[in-house]
């Protein structure tokens, strides 16, 4: 190597040197810029030592110290930087034009689908449907605000192939039509049934958007779930700051006599909740370093907790069951305990790293899932008695299915947890059957919302 | 010599305003003058010097400015201020009152061992 192709292979070395600390959070570019001097320096004085260009270089490198250790210390320094960097990294910060201009980019995207999904909210209202004269219509099209300006912003981020695009769109126009078109009996069953299952269909159909059309994939699978519970996380965060502003501005107001309530009530909570859906996937996106160390805390405390209210609910069920106690109010409240359950199940699976040897979380979890399964058997012979007593309605077939599917669930994930518990399976398992589950949910939600109002004439 | 960290995170801003003190220079001549002035005993991992410069930097008791060197290479180049001088003028009296008492426990143990008596355990014999 001549002493020139060794510059070169030198210069090369520390721009790839350079890049590589710039990824680091705290550190900016004119800090890079320093750094790089003092390589430079070290380098050229080792050179004149008699070291080749090359080998001056590594131990340049090498005398600067780890990089991490390096990091931290400007990170501490610069702690400001730090949230600067990962939401808004089309401030210059990276030095790396290209990634600054995608994250301005990144960012008119997001404020542009927020303020499009937050007025078309108010569209129907030209034509004079408001909320007050067909609560109806804004239930069942609930979903069709928020969803396609989120599956825009994935499709976008992601550059997803034409063909998922396509097939999201499809499915999304699909509901719409459908929940619009079918003649549902005002305030019918099947009319609620499609309008709490309609947003869990297109949620999932976000999530082919989310993984850019490699749905087939287990690990974007995975990373749809993770994602679902962050996000969920970000919109509680935001709800409450939200609810915080609504309700001073409410009283500030009416202290000089300017009632804005109707404001608030049909402007700034819908719309704010419509905007604030894009706005949370987007935090989940930029701030993943963050939330990942979150989401674990969160499933270890809630998991226990919820373990405990299940078991207790659990007994509590079973010594005092009688026919009355399967009331319909009570089936309703104890699905929605096993539909957080599911959903804190499936947190906990993704937010888990898969490597690590069985623990007492892993018990605590068993101990979540086989509560839960028992509630469920509960819950499911108190839907089929009242079945076998009143025949069925929309609702009961779509409990029925619904306590079906997490029953199958619950009692393959308890069999797969045991297993692991005692060595004989990976944990790998248990997020492989997570994952395979997914269309499951899918394909219940799709019947519920298309083929149960025929089947029940719109009752 | 390698210094442990707490010794290094302790002495190291006293060090380089001292250095600054004399005039103003950049890292990686801040380093040199680190090693030539311990004749070679003191080494710190070179890149924790930069945060620890900015910290100063944020503290205004050193202010910076980007130079282009002979060499066509920019360097950043800092000096020290007022509040810097007096943060110096602390950092000198506090390390006084620590050598201070160190020679004075440390010229006890040597009369000691001189004597053939081992002074921390004379009690317990």
């Amino acid at each position: 190597m001549t002493t020139d192709d060794a510059r070169a292979y030198v210069d090369a070395q520390i721009a790839q040197w350079r890049e590589y600390v710039l990824k680091r959070t705290g550190v900016d570019a004119a800090d890079a810029d320093e750094l790089e001097s003092h390589l430079r320096d070290q380098a050229a004085d080792l050179e004149r030592t008699g070291l080749a260009p090359d080998e001056s270089f590594l131990v340049a490198v090498k005398r600067l110290g780890a990089q991490h250790e390096i990091s931290r210390e400007f990170a501490r320094v610069h702690s400001d930087r730090l949230w600067k960097q990962l939401v808004l990294s089309g401030t210059g910060a990276s030095g790396d034009p290209a990634s600054d201009a995608r994250g301005r980019a990144e960012v008119r995207w997001v404020v542009g689908l927020a303020v499009l999904a937050a007025a078309a909210l108010k569209v129907p209202a030209l034509f004079g449907v408001a909320p007050g004269s067909d609560p109806g219509f804004y239930a069942r099209n609930a979903a069709l605000f928020a969803l396609p300006a989120l599956a825009a912003y994935f499709a976008w981020k992601r550059a997803a192939p034409i063909a998922t695009i396509v097939a999201v769109a499809v499915s999304f126009v699909a509901g719409g039509v459908l929940v619009n078109a079918y003649p549902f009996v005002r305030g019918g069953q099947t009319e609620g049934l499609a309008a709490i299952h309609l947003p869990i269909a297109l949620w999932l159909v976000v999530g082919v958007a989310y993984v850019g059309g490699e749905w087939r994939s287990r690990r974007r699978r995975m990373d749809f779930i993770r994602f679902t519970g962050e996000w969920v996380v970000y919109m509680s965060l935001i709800a409450l700051g939200g609810g915080v502003l609504s309700g001073i501005t409410v009283g500030a107001f009416s202290l000089v006599d300017v009632d804005t309530f109707t404001f608030v009530g049909e402007w700034l909570l819908p719309c704010g909740a419509v905007g604030a859906a894009i706005v949370a996937a987007w935090l989940v996106e930029s701030k993943q370093g963050v939330i990942e160390n979150l989401a674990p805390v969160l499933t270890r405390i809630f998991t226990p907790l919820f373990a405990a209210m299940l078991v207790v609910l659990a007994v509590a069920f079973a010594v005092s069951w009688t026919a009355d106690a399967a009331s319909r109010d009570a089936l309703v409240v104890l699905d929605l305990v096993l539909a957080l359950v599911l959903g804190l199940v499936l947190f906990a699976i993704s937010a888990r790293e898969s490597l690590a040897p069985p623990g007492l979380f892993d018990v605590l979890q068993l101990v979540l899932v086989t509560a839960a399964l028992a509630v469920d058997v509960l819950v499911l012979a108190g839907i089929l008695g009242r079945i076998g007593e009143y025949g069925f309605t929309a609702n009961r077939t779509a409990a029925l299915g619904e306590n079906l599917i997490l029953l199958v669930n619950l009692a393959w994930a308890a069999w797969l947890a045991i297993g692991f518990l005692r060595g004989r399976r990976a944990f790998a398992a248990s997020e492989r059957w997570q994952t395979a589950y997914v269309p499951v949910y899918l394909a219940w939600a799709v019947v519920v919302v298309a083929a149960l109002p025929p089947l029940f004439t719109f009752a | 010599m390698r210094l442990p960290k707490d010794l290094v995170a302790a002495s190291a801003a006293p060090m380089v305003l001292g250095i600054l003190a004399d005039g103003e220079s950049y890292g990686y001549a801040i380093l040199q003058r680190v090693r030539e002035l311990s004749g070679g005993q003191i080494e710190w991992t070179d890149g924790l010097l930069y945060p620890l410069l900015h910290r100063l930097e944020e503290q205004a008791q050193v202010e910076a400015s980007w130079e282009t060197s002979d060499s066509g290479r920019k360097r950043k180049y800092y000096r020290i201020t007022t509040a810097g001088r007096s943060a110096l003028a602390d950092h000198q009296r506090q390390w006084r009152a620590v050598i201070d008492a160190l020679g004075e426990t440390w010229g006890d143990v040597a009369q000691a061992v001189a004597r053939g008596t081992r002074p921390r355990e004379g009690m317990a014999t």
